[in-house]
């Protein structure tokens, strides 16, 4: 069925929605620059950048994972630190419970997260959105105060995870879990990107800028709504799993840290809500200025600075460094 | 007296006083998000803030700290209206950028509670009045003045916004704003100028509240963080807007909250604020006292 | 006309808020193919009886059905799978969306996903808005907008449309513009539910007229008798 264009336009329409996802070069490049940093982190040889780098990743899968509800959305999640430490204490659960180690624990991290993102979601999607972002907020108060009555994964006190000092074939335990990371950071990366370009993700953005609008044209709101709360949700735990690994060491005051709550909202924010590359940015740009910041101020001070970036970029430039960017 | 049921008894009455305190925290919050629809999720760090003032005024003043909260009040009414014009210029002009909005008051919060670590470190800081040891006993029941007494100002506090909000013409005005902005404008009253008012109110209404919380317990910065919880799910409960509805829901809580401290420890709190706001959420959004959608 | 199947039935549809009742007591039926209009002065139920119909009022009495199909307990947009589509008297635009997008991402939660973008651009030139494609809707004039929310509102074929106050605001011209709008879309078999303040339109538009007042129907018949009768003219004078 061919489509005539109409005599009275003045220049043909072009149907938007024709560009085809240029699917091969968004993997190729990601991969290529993985692949990159491998190789030059390897060169470098010091250990230090492999834990800086995870420290950047590990933000970059948070901002992403917070995003896909958040930008793509609407749906502002102020629980990000609590999403984190299910899947940073489902790792050590998995590992004391089944002495399974770091892959067995990011999937547990996974699923144990996307199930609290899908019933906090269930319970609370059929309502205004600022009631799920309350309940995002009281959810994480509740779920370390589990945390710090449940002895099985050490309380107040903390858990314990002994680091093998090698890891074959990688050069040092510090590569091994910078890898993982990076190929958990190119994942969510990748997965954020086809959710934004399918049908969910422009359900989405419907939903986000007219939700009554987008179910009285037949858009299935709340089971988008759902699938983004879960997928964001277990991403998070994705980002948190790895934890505990990564410093051998958690307790409540580590896995539930403002830090983890405030970034997950700047960083898409001041990179970009609404597309996969804002995160990105925000992460890499805001971890990097946060691993440089607190070397030589405090931390609370750098994380002091993070909030008053935030409410600067939130009023000045609402749509991140990616809207300054492509208003030009 | 059977002790258990003394226990239970005491529990119940500790759980009124407390309540009166969250009624204290919570009123702030009937008036920005029950009658402005202002999502402030800062309103507990603001309260935070208060306290912790209250501390320094009280010890370098040597006075009350419910004094000193009353003292201190015009202050948080200033940086109320600031928030205001700010959340005002950059938002709610702007329209339904509410994700924006919050991430605002959120960043508000933040910067509060790390603002109050950085100035003060982590720890709990406390400020004693002269009656904080004295307890009044009813029979079995104990009355402590260092609970009594907050409550009762709270409940005081709120009888005046109560008047001001029905009696004043500004009052009345405000109970307009939300509901009919344009009606307002046609009598010359500018909407913004009254919401401006509003949500100062409601800044010093959560200093207020402040001074009450460290009468009844030391502060610390994280403080404001279980009552996030709390006091959304009073304001919700009682019906957003109605001042009765928080007063009630805030007591309600209270022997709900305190009951369960009493009985299965202190540490099972947010657990009941979080279970109490779900179970609102899910039954009855409007609240007890409210209009059905 | 009289043959038509019956495509949609209302039955005793009622609505409370609180001690306030909105709707009472509510029997409506529309024939396939059938233009309806529905009148009433301000706060009559007019809007709430559309709310229940669409389903954006989740709970309400009686019964809506559509083409056989009791529509209770179901959500707007599975509402839109039987048939039925409205717009809103603000429109409602998709504000990021360029105008196609706003009328074709609906459609990929339709029957034929495959087919959205040549829909999309089908309904776009029927409301003559296909030379905006690719503009957003911020950049549309008001008549515009409205134009656009009826492209949404028909993109998935459906069996009634319920234009709520569809005109209002318009100048005499645009109005004109509209009816003639909603005159083809009618001509093509889909039933249109009018609600309307503006009496020229809504008399020259509809077969048969249903008066609201205070909450219920006090009258229902062709255009002519309706606005003949004492009780209508009252109702609209203020007299009790």
């Amino acid at each position: 069925m061919t489509v005539a264009a109409p005599a009275s336009a003045i220049a043909p329409p072009r149907p938007a929605a024709v560009a085809r996802p240029r699917h091969l070069r968004f993997w190729l490049g990601a991969l290529i620059l993985a692949a990159g940093l491998v190789v030059a982190l390897r060169w470098l040889g010091n250990d230090y950048a492999y834990f800086a780098g995870y420290f950047i990743l590990q933000y970059v899968v948070l901002g992403t994972a917070w995003n896909i509800l958040g930008g793509y959305a609407g749906y502002v999640n102020f629980g990000a630190a609590g999403f984190m430490a299910t899947g940073a204490y489902a790792a050590i659960v998995v590992r004391q419970a089944l002495g399974l180690d770091l892959l067995p624990g990011i999937l547990a991290g996974a699923l144990t997260a996307g199930l609290l993102g899908l019933g906090t979601g269930y319970l609370t999607l059929r309502l205004r959105g600022v009631f799920f972002s309350i309940a995002t907020l009281s959810l994480t108060v509740v779920l370390h105060t589990l945390v710090v009555n449940w002895d099985y994964v050490g309380g107040s006190r903390g858990a314990y995870i002994v680091r093998p000092r090698e890891v074959p074939p990688f050069t040092s335990y510090g590569e091994y879990l910078f890898i993982v990371m990076l190929g958990l950071a190119v994942i969510s990366v990748g997965i954020a990107r086809a959710v934004e370009l399918s049908r969910i993700g422009q359900g989405l953005a419907a939903i986000r800028d007219n939700e009554r609008a987008a179910e009285a044209v037949g858009v299935p709101t709340l089971r988008l709504k759902l699938i983004a709360t879960t997928l964001s949700g277990a991403l998070m735990g994705v980002a948190g799993a790895p934890l505990p690994y990564y410093s051998g060491y958690l307790n409540p005051e580590a896995a539930f840290g403002l830090a983890y709550a405030v970034n997950a909202i700047a960083m898409p924010l001041i990179g970009g809500i609404g597309t996969w590359l804002g995160p990105v940015i925000g992460a890499v740009l805001l971890a990097t200025l946060q691993q440089a910041a607190t070397v030589t101020i405090s931390s609370a001070l750098s994380l002091w600075i993070v909030g008053w970036t935030l409410v600067l970029f939130v009023a000045l430039a609402p749509k991140g460094i990616l809207g300054m960017v492509r208003r030009r | 007296m059977d002790p258990t049921l003394s226990l239970l008894l005491n529990g119940i009455v500790s759980g009124l006083l407390l309540g009166g305190l969250y009624a204290a925290a919570a009123s702030g919050l009937a008036v920005s998000f029950g009658m402005l629809d202002i999502v402030n999720i800062a309103h507990p760090a603001l309260m935070v803030a208060g306290a912790f003032l209250v501390v320094i005024l009280g010890t370098w003043l040597g006075i009350d700290p419910l004094l000193a909260a009353l003292l201190q009040a015009p202050l948080f009414y200033l940086l109320g209206v600031g928030i205001y014009v700010a959340y005002h210029h950059f938002f709610e002009r702007r329209g339904d950028e509410a994700l924006q909005g919050l991430a605002f008051f959120f960043g508000v919060m933040f910067i509060i509670e790390v603002g109050l670590v950085m100035a003060f470190g982590p720890e709990q800081r406390f400020l004693d009045p002269w009656y904080g040891f004295v307890t009044l006993r009813l029979g079995e029941i104990d009355l402590p003045l260092r609970m009594l007494v907050p409550a009762l100002a709270a409940l005081a506090a709120i009888g005046l916004l109560y008047l001001y909000l029905q009696r004043s013409f500004t009052g009345l005005a405000i109970a307009a704003v939300a509901q009919d902005p344009e009606a307002l404008r046609l009598m010359a009253v500018n909407p913004v100028r009254i919401k401006r008012l509003a949500f100062g109110l409601s800044v010093a209404l959560a200093a207020v509240a402040g001074g009450a919380l460290v009468v009844v317990q030391p502060v610390e910065p994280s403080s404001g963080q279980i009552f996030i919880g709390r006091v959304f799910a009073i304001c919700i409960m009682g019906g957003m807007a109605s001042l009765l509805g928080t007063i009630l829901a805030a007591l309600a809580f209270g022997v709900a909250e305190n009951v369960t401290a009493t009985f299965y420890g202190p540490s099972w709190s947010p657990a009941v604020a979080f279970g109490w706001l779900l179970l609102v959420l899910a039954f009855r959004p409007q609240g007890l006292f409210g209009k059905a959608a | 006309m009289n043959e038509a199947p019956v495509l949609l039935r209302a039955e005793g549809v009622g609505k409370r808020f609180g001690g306030f009742v909105a709707l009472r007591d509510i029997d409506i039926e529309m024939r396939a193919g059938e233009r309806l209009g529905l009148i009433g002065p301000n706060g009559s139920g007019k809007s709430t009886f559309v709310n229940c119909l669409s389903g954006n009022f989740a709970a309400y009495e009686g019964r809506v059905v559509m083409g056989g199909h009791p529509l209770e307990g179901l959500k707007p947009h599975r509402r839109v799978r039987h048939g039925l589509a409205r717009t809103f008297q603000l429109p409602q635009p998709f504000g990021s969306l360029p105008v196609l997008e706003n009328v074709r991402v609906p459609l990929l939660f339709s029957g034929e996903p495959g087919n959205a973008t040549t829909r999309a651009l089908e309904c776009l030139e029927q409301v003559d808005l296909a030379g905006k494609a690719d503009r957003l809707p911020r950049e549309l004039t008001q008549v515009e907008l409205r134009r656009l929310e009826l492209a949404r509102a028909i993109a998935a074929h459906p069996r009634l449309l319920i234009a709520d106050e569809a005109m209002a605001g318009l100048s005499h011209a645009e109005v004109d513009q509209m009816l003639a709008l909603l005159f083809r879309l009618n001509a093509g078999g889909m039933a249109v539910l009018m609600i309307e303040h503006i009496m020229r339109a809504v008399t020259e538009f509809s077969e048969r007229l249903v008066v609201f007042v205070a909450g219920r129907k006090i009258a229902e018949g062709t255009p002519r008798e309706v606005l003949a009768l004492r009780d209508v003219e009252d109702a609209y004078l203020g007299r009790q």
